[in-house]
């Protein structure tokens, strides 16, 4: 082959070029509407981040304020949620990945699993408000709670199975054969390898539950005054966002744009924190 | 054979394997003697392998595995389901083709086997640690940084480092899948050192690829081919004068 020239030759290139350029105007396009999300967020709610919205509960209208009430509702029922969500999700996940290898459990759990990843999170809150919220009689924060952990849940399991699954099966023969029962082999060697990989998702799973508007209207409600009590209904940043973004009061207004900012900022910390906790390399001790 | 007048401490008896329905070993006969070092050669795909990781049940890992007739270790017949399988494995050591070292410190990596059997106080810990990074030539050269994470060592330190973790549990046997087979030709001749000064307190089982390396390290070789053992016997006279027309061929370069 020494004619470079000819026509198939060409058309390959022409057909590299065609693709990279596609690649480049999707990414361009991807990315125009994150920035400009941001530009929005920053624009609108930077000026009104101030200490109040820390220091200062949710105002009636007409009324400064802040969304200390809404800040914590939001910090209690994240936490409350993943608390549960997590060591469930990480003994499934486990299952599935170590110990369901043959019989029907395993494929029938993961396609359960599978099911409520991608439930809609309105449908779950109606669940939640039908089996805690309406039985119980009132709404409160640990119905709220046991929504988003609906959501971590799935996320949990999948992400666990999946890292775990990454590990080399040499690893686990190894361990076997210095005569581990298998719960040693993965407690203590299989859980160390994944590690990073099982802590990036579930700071994404929290990440994906603070934004949550859905379950919580229906379970936690709202709030008005600070609240500590999970047995009562609790605000949360994402529902007052909802409420005050709707409301003609521009004081609400300035408000959930300040929310909204926050929310954001705390969902791209957890992704950066993410990333980092990720970042391949020789890992050290 | 002359392998059959000295104690064995590995035997098979008519053993069977079977892959699903892939019969992948063909009543294999054969006994391993005690404080030798014996070699498996073959071509890819002849089960030596195979042969290997029925002597610690490896294999169990994974269903649709399958071992019929017997081994027998000291005389007790280990495919017997009511032996205890980690007990078995605390007494047969492996090292496999690739390094595994343990996502955790190279203390950590050694320390792990004994653990599982043993509660020593710190103090004895780390003697019995350091005697098996001196047993197989680590200590030296990790002394400093016992709680770097074994992943930062090469890979030929990697491999020492698996047969200290194997030592350390103090097995009878060790069983080494191809384990020079991901290293360069320095860290190889290092472990077949190693080899030569384990085998006065181990019984040493090496699958290899290296027709050569089975050469030097080993006092008896098995030759296998398809599932069966074609031939087995001093190490000497399987290569210098075989007595089957496939072993020749194979030694001597023309198939395989």
């Amino acid at each position: 082959m020494s004619n470079f020239n000819n026509r198939r030759y060409m058309g390959r290139r022409l057909t590299n070029a065609f693709t990279i350029g596609l690649s480049v105007v999707t990414v361009v396009f991807a990315l125009t509407f994150l920035v400009w999300i941001l530009w929005t967020l920053f624009s609108n709610g930077l000026s009104y981040l101030s200490m109040d919205v820390f220091t200062k509960n949710t105002p009636p209208p007409g009324n400064s304020g802040g969304l200390l009430n809404a800040i914590t509702g939001s910090l209690y029922m994240v936490t409350v949620a993943t608390l549960i969500g997590t060591p469930i999700g990480i003994m499934a996940g486990t299952y599935l990945a170590e110990f369901g290898k043959d019989g029907w459990l395993a494929p029938a759990t993961r396609f359960i699993n599978d099911i409520l990843l991608s439930a809609p999170s309105i449908v779950i809150g109606l669940f939640v408000y039908e089996v805690a919220v309406h039985r119980i009689g009132h709404f409160s924060g640990w119905a709220g709670a046991i929504a988003l952990s609906l959501i971590v849940l799935p996320v949990v399991v999948r992400t666990t199975e999946n890292m775990l699954q990454l590990v080399p099966s040499n690893l686990r023969e190894a361990a076997s054969a210095l005569g581990s029962p298998q719960w040693k082999v993965v407690t203590m060697v299989v859980y160390r390898a994944a590690r990073a990989g099982m802590l990036t998702g579930l700071l994404l799973a929290v990440a994906r539950i603070s934004g949550e508007t859905a379950p919580l209207l229906f379970t936690a409600l709202n709030n008005q005054f600070f609240s500590a009590d999970l047995n009562g209904p609790m605000a949360s940043l994402a529902v007052v966002i909802f409420q005050f973004a709707m409301s003609p009061y521009e004081d609400w207004q300035h408000l959930a744009w300040a929310g909204a900012l926050l929310i954001t900022l705390f969902v791209l910390g957890l992704n950066i924190l993410a990333r980092f906790v990720f970042r391949p390399g020789p890992a050290s001790n | 054979m002359s392998t059959q007048t000295l104690t064995p401490k590995l035997s098979t008896h008519d053993l069977n394997f079977y892959y699903g329905k892939f019969h992948a070993l063909k009543n294999i006969s054969l006994s391993i003697p005690s404080g030798k070092v014996t070699a498996f050669i073959g071509p890819s795909g002849c089960g030596k392998s195979t042969l290997l990781r029925t002597f610690n049940r490896m294999y169990e890992l994974y269903p649709k595995l399958r071992a019929e007739g017997e081994i027998h270790l000291d005389g007790q017949n280990i495919l017997d389901p009511s032996q205890d399988l980690n007990l078995l494995r605390a007494r047969i050591g492996m090292v496999f083709q690739k390094p595994t070292p343990f996502p955790m410190s190279i203390y950590d990596n050694v320390a792990y086997g004994i653990k599982l059997y043993e509660r020593l106080p710190k103090f004895e810990m780390d003697q019995r640690v350091e005697w098996a990074l001196k047993k197989a030539a680590l200590w030296n050269e990790v002394k400093d940084k016992l709680n770097q994470n074994g992943a930062s060592l090469s890979g030929g330190q990697q491999q020492r480092l698996c047969i200290a973790r194997g030592i350390a549990v103090k097995p009878d046997v060790l069983l080494l899948d191809e384990p020079c087979s991901a290293l360069d030709p320095i860290s190889t001749a290092r472990i077949e050192e190693l080899i030569n000064e384990l085998k006065s307190d181990y019984t040493i089982v090496i699958v290899t690829h290296n027709m050569q390396q089975a050469a030097r390290v080993s006092d008896y070789t098995a030759y296998m081919y398809l599932g069966e053992l074609i031939e087995y016997g001093d190490t000497d006279k399987i290569f210098t004068n075989p007595t089957r027309k496939e072993t020749e061929d194979y030694i001597t370069g023309k198939f395989g």
